[in-house]
């Protein structure tokens, strides 16, 4: 097997030579705004001790994934009740359609209005009103364009209303709502930081703005790699979680393409 | 016909097609009339009930009232079209950007396979980890935002482009080889059309996403547009004009989807997944 190792090069021959390059040209950088790699590397320890940590980053992520989750359970079910009755939808699609396209961010002056803005409560609905708008369409999408003849199958089986749902609808769409979710995951980081900046906080995205405000340049370099880092992770998670539930969706995709 | 299947994935968040409405052609937009109606309704009635503080939720009267006060002055229009030009200046960099490294690199196994994990890696890094960095280097000139906006919808654009021209049917690439095509006509005629519909669909999500990018910049960087506007509105206290320019800034959204969903019937009207008789 020599592909393995050609495989193994491809996929980290660039990443390393674009590391080195940054390290090698910022090396001796005077620039205020491109501090050498190697001062940003060793001030990542020292930044992101236990106590950051422990105060910044974990409960952002905490608050991540409570509106996410959030977002997740009203969307999917608004999302199946909207897309199974043709009247609902139809009453509902035009106001669906512009509360998508508010721009998520816009959301934090308002909820600013109601509850301020220094707890986690307007924080959580704010990533939790922001998320929650593609899975909704999404749903509403998977749900409206199932396939008639499983509808009518898992009738005259005669499936209960709780398996039809669980097996037939929410299973059929689940591509859909999966396409949604992974929008919804990029929208919520977004909202995760610059939820933050509002106000005087405690996050992560709070914090590195700390950092560029008292001229903290390499501080503020590793904080925005961690960013990059915890971005990367999560997708990486997302699409795990999605390889596991969506394998017999790939399955039916190949064998179709296959025929 | 392999062009039926290639269609299935950049379309993955298209309305499917409405087969027709059982009473009649207006029932369904005359409903979703009548929901905007009730959702109208609902915010004239809940602060004028009492049951929500019209110091947080005013009636949908006084805040249309404000959006008419606000559409008399000058510097509404001003900001609205800072908004967007900063967004379509963005956006059209990002294509471009986006369609020419895409070709290039798609078109070339080798770039490709050495690419594929450093996109994968910078895809998913949110641009608003950028916000620090560009608030030290521009401030709150409209340099900022543009950055922004460019980096958030050039990796939308950038990874469509390579799905579409990774799909290009062997056969045909291989047809037009042996027919001595030159590089250049082979893409124009073979992999322009394989990845037009990709293509649209990466300007219709990065159309989407730039407007995010461009109202968060002016929101919290302070660049100026609709989004400062917004943030200098809340925190002096005046919330119809708040609530006002949130609304002006969601019909902007509504028309920037429905445009982009125009402009991508109009370039695949040749489409099996556009065209109606199929």
């Amino acid at each position: 097997m020599t592909d393995l190792p050609r495989r193994v090069l491809a996929a980290l021959g660039l990443p390393i030579v674009l590391v080195a390059l940054w390290w090698v040209l910022s090396a001796h950088s005077s620039s205020f705004f491109w501090p050498p790699l190697s001062e940003i590397v060793a001030a990542f320890p020292r930044t992101w001790t236990a106590d950051p940590i422990m105060h910044d980053v974990l409960p952002s992520l905490a608050r991540l994934a409570i509106g996410y989750l959030i977002a997740l359970v009203a969307g999917v079910a608004l999302g199946t009740a909207i897309g199974s009755f043709r009247t609902l939808r139809a009453l509902c699609e035009p106001t669906l359609e512009f509360f998508r396209a508010v721009p998520p961010p816009v959301l934090i002056p308002v909820i600013a209005l109601f509850a301020g803005y220094t707890g986690w409560t307007a924080k959580v609905i704010t990533i939790a009103l922001g998320c929650v708008w593609p899975i909704l369409l999404n749903t509403v999408e998977g749900v409206r364009s199932l396939d008639e003849v499983l509808r009518d199958t898992a009738r005259s089986y005669r499936f209960g209303r709780t398996s039809t749902l669980l097996q037939v609808v929410l299973r059929g769409s689940s591509p859909r709502i999966a396409a949604g979710a992974r929008q919804a995951l990029s929208i919520g980081v977004i909202l995760m930081v610059i939820s933050e900046l509002f106000g005087a906080n405690r996050g992560l995205g709070a914090a590195i703005v700390q950092f560029q405000r008292s001229f903290a340049v390499p501080q503020m370099w590793t904080g925005i790699i961690l960013l990059g880092l915890i971005g990367v992770a999560l997708s990486g998670l997302f699409r795990l979680v999605e390889h596991q539930t969506l394998a017999w969706y790939r399955g039916l995709r190949q064998a179709e393409r296959g025929a | 016909m392999t062009t039926v299947s290639t269609v299935t994935e950049p379309t993955l968040d298209r309305p499917a097609r409405t087969r027709a409405p059982a009473g009649g052609r207006w029932r369904e937009p005359l409903l979703g009339l009548l929901g905007l109606a009730i959702v109208v309704a609902v915010v004239e009635a809940l602060p004028r009930l009492g049951v929500v503080n019209g110091r947080f939720l005013p009636p949908f009267s006084t805040m249309a009232r404000a959006l008419g006060s606000e559409l008399a002055t000058a510097n509404f229009w001003t900001a609205l079209g800072q908004t967007l030009g900063g967004w379509a200046a963005g956006l059209a960099l990002a294509m471009i950007a986006g369609l020419v490294v895409g070709v290039i690199v798609g078109s070339v196994p080798f770039l490709r396979a050495v690419t594929a994990s450093t996109v994968e890696f910078l895809r998913p890094i949110p641009s608003v980890a950028l916000i620090p960095l560009v608030v030290l280097m521009y401030g709150s000139r409209p340099q900022s935002a543009l950055v922004l906006v460019v980096y958030a919808s050039f990796w939308q654009v950038l990874v469509q482009v390579l799905y579409g021209v990774a799909d290009v049917d062997p056969v045909v690439r291989d047809t037009a080889r042996s027919y001595r095509f030159s590089r250049w006509s082979i893409v124009r005629t073979v992999v322009w059309p394989t990845a037009l519909p990709y293509v649209v669909t990466g300007f219709r999500l990065a159309a989407a996403v730039a407007l995010i990018l461009e109202i968060t910049a002016e929101l919290i960087i302070g660049v100026p547009g609709l989004g400062r506007s917004i943030g200098v509105a809340q925190s002096s206290g005046a919330v119809a004009q708040t609530y006002a320019l949130v609304i002006v800034v969601g019909l902007i959204g509504v028309a920037v989807n429905a445009s982009a969903r125009a402009v991508e019937r109009r370039v695949l009207r040749w489409h099996t997944s556009v065209r109606r008789d199929l």
